[in-house]
């Protein structure tokens, strides 16, 4: 029997009898990364990396149901071993790997193979199976190394300073925003939205460091607010407080950016490819280090990359799940105007 | 290239109209001033022959990065644009180059009369030599075809602004006959080419939609009231025994529209006739899909001339006996607009578009209401004492449309969208019934807010009956109101009919889809004449 089996639960090992990133409630779940389309509420049980578990709790208030594991160690659930190893995502994330009577199954959540500065560099792993994502499964999709990005998004603050602009940047607040926090040059204070606000503090109690930020409140005046950096999720991208900023400027980062009708759909003034996913190098790259006989791909371009896989040597098939892509997931919802 | 490339960018990056002009005007003030007059000539569509066919970059471009067609297909479907999919796939430039504007433009000029080989080489050559964002670029001059969200309007603001000239010149001088390997940034500015050419137009006076009751704009009798036409806005320039036919694009149509040529002996020189280009049979005027064989072709064979026969309805009358006479009212340009056309001995081509006799709002909302029989978008209305201004200006002239049709349909099929739609679909095809039969009548692409376009991704995630490439087949279930324009037969279409703009209007979540028209509810929508 296949150790792995998609349900309308969710990624199922039976032998081990627990759910991976379950998107319906379980009683045993193993989560990859903290992003809600993974991390969902309301299962009994828990297991993550250590790093996971202070955004189950800030998000979820669950503090006694999570048991956490570190990179590298293996645990036996009713005989299946299961360990994980970094997913360079995000901080906390993680690719599971499990092993029962020499089969050796990988499931990748969502991966970046480039190392940002703060979630642990992603390391691939020799399996029979490896599911792996493909949210920017499309030879169009190559990053630019993550520092000239960085360059970039300091130029354009930079300037806007100069044009007496607020500078705003899109971010999700889990993941990209504490890789903005990190990696920008610290030439201005950052303000940061609550939702942000709150993810960074429950990292630095967990011992991740990171640079000191304010959150944004009432009491703020908007012309402190124009000489420092605003980040804010998707959510609030085209949100009245925005536009009750001085003269703001906002850039949104992600992935989908790469391509100029990406820029032009959102009403942002700029647009800068940085994703927490693998580029189509980075996809082909991982699936090869992995060394897998067969791949299942899921959430992103499914078919085209499942496909070229085949067309290429690599054994390939599409499987449904239930997973997004958090950037385009949580960008159109247009939730109504957060609270600040 | 660079400060062109980042020219682009910025225009881009903005959606507001006061960074672009900003950003116009930084660069006409910073480039190389051979590399202007290109991008001026590139910005209001003045295109130079393409001196290699897409069939060949495509084929080069895939050769180079060894992908699959297919992939190279579906990239091209993601992404919604050949040049800026070809950068993004190729392999990184290995070094890069750094050479003016006028000189890319000036090599691919070169290109014409050489082998394939010798093509080839050179784009490879340059491909490899360009990072994404200049190879984008690189490409949109292979193909001459750069629209980048930039108005005439706007880049003359930019250039009058930048040289301290007034708008009207520039726009004259921009729309007047130049080549941009002729002619500097100066020359062009102070519009040196424009007194000793015949042929140059003037801008074109445009309305807006009128945004009140036609109650509130005062009394009738200081109103005139014309039908709106819906063809091709268009100028006809008779100077020193020449004539020229310009379309509101800024593209001289001369020889596209043999039948007007007559003018060239009738019309006294020192004449400039605004009016519409129209497919016109024995005086009526034909839909716009008649017009439409006859656009953009570069021969015109006998069955098109009998098929679709053009005329041109006169509105304005905007020079007289070589004299500019926009700023004499309306009333008197009317006077003189009539005697000339009533002097050409050639009757029933160039027409006097009639002013509409009406004593009352109230009998003119009723005549509005008649647009459509003889092929009508609705009324102009034009004060009488109006000047004719150069470009759009509030007040003085008003369109006042009908509504447009509307039609319920149900979607049939959906297909994603381009880049970051990519993962949504955003694109459908809509059907009504025909017997037991749905048939498809449009495709539209706007028209929902973002929260509806993610509910119905949701809905063709779970109803997908049958996949072709990028396109799913869907349960007929959602109804949406589409809205068009005009509806006129078609051979190329199944339905046998075809809409002009549409849109969807709404989604009707209270209908069902047994609710929907039917085919024959639109066949007798069809005007009479065409």
């Amino acid at each position: 029997m296949a150790l792995i089996q998609f349900t309308n639960k969710g990624i199922y090992c039976k032998q081990g009898d627990f759910y991976i990133d379950p998107w319906r409630p379980v009683d045993k779940a193993v989560i990859t990364h903290g992003h809600a389309d993974h991390a969902k509420w309301g299962n009994k049980s828990y297991l993550c990396h250590a790093l996971t578990k202070p955004i189950l709790e800030e998000r979820y208030g669950l503090y006694d149901n999570v048991e956490t594991l570190p990179y590298n160690e293996q645990i036996n659930i009713n005989g299946v071993k299961l360990s994980m190893f970094p997913a360079g995502h995000v901080i906390g994330s993680a690719q599971i790997r499990l092993e029962y009577k020499g089969e050796i199954v990988v499931i990748s959540g969502d991966y970046k193979t480039e190392y940002d500065g703060i979630s642990t560099a992603f390391e691939p792993v020799k399996c029979h199976t490896f599911v792996s994502e493909s949210t920017f499964g499309l030879p169009i999709y190559k990053w630019q190394p993550q520092q000239l990005i960085f360059n970039s998004i300091d130029n354009w603050i930079a300037d806007n300073h100069a044009k007496n602009k607020t500078s705003v940047l899109v971010a999700y607040s889990l993941g990209k925003a504490q890789r903005l926090i990190h990696n920008l040059k610290a030439d201005y204070p950052i303000y940061v939205h609550r939702t942000i606000a709150a993810l960074n503090g429950a990292f630095q109690r967990a011992g991740v460091e990171l640079p000191t930020t304010v959150q944004i409140n009432p009491d703020i005046k908007k012309d402190e607010l124009q000489k420092g950096i605003v980040i804010v999720p998707p959510a609030l991208a085209d949100s009245k407080w925005i536009k009750s900023l001085i003269n703001p400027a906002t850039g949104i980062c992600s992935g989908w950016m790469a391509v100029r009708a990406g820029r032009r759909w959102r009403s942002a003034d700029a647009g800068f490819a940085l994703s927490d996913h693998a580029d189509w190098p980075g996809l082909l790259d991982a699936i090869k280090a992995t060394e897998a006989e067969k791949v299942m791909v899921t959430h992103g371009s499914t078919a085209i990359f499942s496909r070229y896989l085949n067309e290429i040597g690599i054994e390939a098939e599409e499987v449904k799940t239930q997973y997004g892509d958090e950037e385009a997931e949580e960008s159109i919802e247009k939730v109504e105007e957060l609270k600040l | 290239m660079k400060r062109f490339a980042q020219l682009i960018q910025e225009l881009e990056l903005s959606n507001k109209t006061n960074d672009k002009i900003a950003a116009l005007i930084a660069y006409f003030s910073e480039a190389d001033d051979r590399d202007k007059p290109y991008v001026i000539a590139m910005f209001t569509g003045k295109r130079p022959k393409r001196p290699i066919t897409t069939t060949f970059i495509k084929q080069w471009a895939i050769e180079l990065t060894g992908l699959p067609e297919w992939l190279f297909t579906e990239s091209y479907h993601s992404v919604g644009d050949l040049s800026e999919t070809i950068a993004l796939v190729l392999p990184p430039a290995t070094h890069t180059v750094e050479k003016p504007l006028h000189q890319w433009i000036g090599e691919l000029a070169q290109l014409h009369g050489k082998t394939d080989e010798e093509k080839k080489d050179y784009i490879l050559t340059s491909w490899d030599s360009l990072a994404t964002q200049e190879r984008f670029i690189f490409n949109k001059l292979i193909s001459g075809n750069f629209r980048i969200g930039v108005s005439n309007k706007m880049l003359v603001n930019a250039i009058a602004k930048q040289s301290e000239q007034e708008a009207n010149k520039i726009m004259h001088s921009i729309m007047g006959k130049w080549q941009p390997n002729d002619i500097t940034y100066e020359e062009l500015t102070a519009g040196a080419h424009v007194n000793t050419d015949n042929s140059w137009p003037y801008p074109f006076c445009l309305a807006y939609a009128i945004d009140t009751e036609p109650e509130n704009l005062g009394e009738p009798t200081d109103w005139q009231a014309e039908w709106k036409w819906d063809g091709i806005r268009g100028q006809i320039v008779k100077r020193n025994g020449e004539l020229f036919i310009w379309s509101r694009g800024e593209e001289l149509v001369t020889d596209q529209f043999p039948e007007l040529h007559f003018l060239k002996d009738e019309l006294p020189n020192g004449t400039v006739l605004d009016g519409e280009i129209l497919a016109v049979k024995d005086g009526n005027v034909l839909s716009f899909s008649t017009l439409q064989q006859r656009l953009n072709r570069k021969t015109i064979n006998k069955s098109q001339l009998e098929n679709a026969p053009i005329g041109f309805f006169t509105y304005d009358l905007l020079e007289l006996k070589g004299t500019d006479v926009r700023t004499e009212p309306l009333s008197k340009r009317r006077q003189w607009l009539e005697e000339i056309i009533q002097k050409l001995t050639t009757k029933d081509i160039a027409i006097l578009s009639p002013v509409i006799k009406y004593e009352s709002w109230q009998e003119l909302a009723e005549i509005r209401e008649t647009a459509r029989e003889i092929n009508s978008e609705g009324i102009m209305l034009k004060h009488m004492n109006s000047i004719f201004h150069a470009g759009r200006k509030r007040g003085d002239w008003w369109k006042w449309k009908i509504n447009p049709y509307t039609v319920d349909t149900v979607m049939i099929y959906a297909q994603k969208g381009s880049g970051r739609r990519a993962n949504f679909y955003t694109d459908y095809t809509f059907a009504v019934r025909d017997g037991e039969k749905l048939i498809t009548i449009a495709k539209a692409y706007s028209g929902l807010t973002d929260k509806e376009i993610k509910e119905v991704n949701s809905f063709v995630n779970k109803n997908a009956i049958e996949k072709f490439g990028p396109v799913r087949t869907v349960k007929p279930e959602l109804v949406f109101e589409i809205a068009f324009e005009g509806i006129a037969e078609s051979k190329r279409h199944k339905a046998g009919l075809a809409l002009r703009f549409p849109r969807i209007a709404r989604w009707r979540k209270d209908k069902k889809a047994d609710e929907i028209n039917t085919l024959d509810d639109l066949r007798a929508l069809i005007p009479a004449t065409t």
